[in-house]
């Protein structure tokens, strides 16, 4: 709150205009934390490391001293890991082939995860895959993840076939349905899967910024600003809920079509 | 809220291009790169085998219980069929035993019967051959008797002269009284013979 309100006095030192979230916003290269050499730390490469930390030690903490009978954190901690490598590996994948899919799902899940939940975590409060750069790495890392086993299964040609040509279609179709089959499965997959995630984590934040500062412009500019202001508070602590089931969404979602592109990729026949 | 600092520091530093937001910036992609694959190492070395022993020991504990828990249910169900098989067994016997001993009992009972009646066929038997012995030797010795005191008799009444009928009658009722004094019992025996 006292952030909040030095930034106002500026703001309204600044003017008696509301200056609306935008881009900028997410833009850290002018504020780096600290410097390594050259390279300017910003928050969000400081959020993606602390991310990477925290999993990892929670998932040991509750993996190193595994006994039959679970204690709570083990417990929480087969919970967690559980859920995605039955929900989403065993399910998605199919219980051949599963299991070596396994700590890439759930690393996948949890890094998305608790990077997004970042964006509500006090003193945080900033969705790391908001910097569209690290979601394209994950991104790229699923097109490179199932091109690749499904690569290794078919060999080049026979995977690049079992993508393009679709089985049960008449081969007249084939000059339509082909180009259309590439595009969709190897080119746009990467693409939406980057965007998705950072276009959610984006505007998620964009909102809750722009609730907040509204909502503090509209009590300072008086009259009805006084009703509506706290309403736009109210408004911004709703969408932060929203926002937290935004968060698991986006990480699940991500996972899951992970999932379900290697099961296409591992698939015998359409 | 640490947006609102950018934008005060963006505003009062000035000069700073808008960035994109989809600009593409390699650091921030190959870091992403960089910690997620050291993430997943640690996970695939670390934390997915604890994980996945857990799991399996602990399904081979359950089934081995279950296995255990058949093994005993079985062994407890032999041992039940066992038991029963033993307790009819011994029923069987039992009832046999008591048949046996009701039919001992009735062979004895008959058998007693059957004895008691020969011995009392034997005794009355007995009885009788007694008896006839003793009725020959009374008849034999009664002949003899009764021949001496005929004679007896009839030398008493032809010494007293056989005049009348009274001192006949008198004499021959003395000589009766006489016998009956001498013995009672055998008294009775000459009248019955005679």
């Amino acid at each position: 709150m006292s952030i909040l309100s030095a930034s106002d006095v500026r703001a309204a030192g600044g003017g008696e205009e509301f200056v609306p979230p935008g881009p900028n916003s997410f833009d850290f290269s002018g504020v780096p934390l600290f410097h390594i050499g050259d390279l300017a730390v910003t928050k969000p490469m400081v959020q993606l490391l602390l991310a990477g930390v925290l999993v990892f030690a929670l998932f040991w903490a509750a993996a190193r001293r595994a006994s039959l009978v679970p204690g709570r954190l083990q417990f929480a901690g087969e919970s967690a890991y559980g859920m995605v490598r039955n929900s989403i590996g065993r399910d998605i994948i199919g219980s051949h082939d599963y299991q070596r899919f396994v700590p890439y799902l759930v690393t996948l899940f949890f890094f998305i995860l608790l990077n997004n939940f970042f964006a509500t975590v006090p003193l945080i409060q900033f969705p790391t895959f908001s910097r569209a750069s690290m979601a394209y790495a994950l991104a790229a890392l699923s097109w490179i993840v199932y091109n690749a086993v499904g690569i290794r299964k078919h060999g080049f040609l026979g995977y690049l076939k079992l993508q393009s040509v679709p089985s049960g279609v008449t081969p007249l179709m084939y000059p339509l349905l082909v180009p259309l089959e590439f595009f969709s499965n190897i080119l746009v997959r990467p693409v939406t899967l980057a965007l998705r995630l950072f276009a959610n984590m984006f505007a998620g934040h964009l909102l809750l910024i722009l609730f907040s500062t509204g909502g503090l412009f509209l009590l300072q500019y008086g009259g009805i600003g006084y009703v509506a202001g706290p309403l736009a508070w109210a408004l911004a602590i709703a969408i932060a809920f929203l926002e937290l089931l935004v968060q698991f969404l986006q990480a699940y979602v991500f996972t899951l079509l992970n999932a379900m592109y290697i099961s296409g990729a591992l698939a015998d026949e359409h | 809220m640490q947006n609102l600092i950018i934008l005060a520091a963006e505003e009062t530093e000035g000069g700073h291009a808008p960035e994109n937001p989809l600009g593409f910036v390699p650091v921030e992609f190959v870091l992403s790169l960089v910690v997620f694959g050291l993430l997943f190492f640690a996970v695939k070395k670390f934390v997915a085998p604890a994980f996945e022993k857990t799991f399996a020991e602990r399904t081979q504990a359950i089934e081995g219980g279950l296995a255990a828990a058949e093994t005993k249910q079985a062994e407890a169900d032999a041992k039940l069929a066992e038991l029963e098989k033993q307790l009819a067994d011994a029923r069987h016997e039992a009832a046999r035993i008591r048949e046996e001993a009701r039919e001992q009992g009735a062979q004895i009972v008959a058998e007693m019967r059957e004895q008691a009646q020969a011995e009392s066929t034997r005794i009355v038997e007995h009885g009788k051959t007694q008896i006839e012995a003793e009725r020959q030797q009374a008849v034999t010795s009664l002949r003899a008797e009764v021949g001496a005191l005929a004679t007896g008799l009839a030398g008493r009444i032809v010494g007293e002269s056989l005049d009348d009928e009274a001192r006949q009658s008198r004499v021959v009722d003395r000589f009766l009284s006489e016998l009956e004094a001498q013995n009672g019992t055998a008294s009775t025996q000459p009248g019955s013979v005679n």
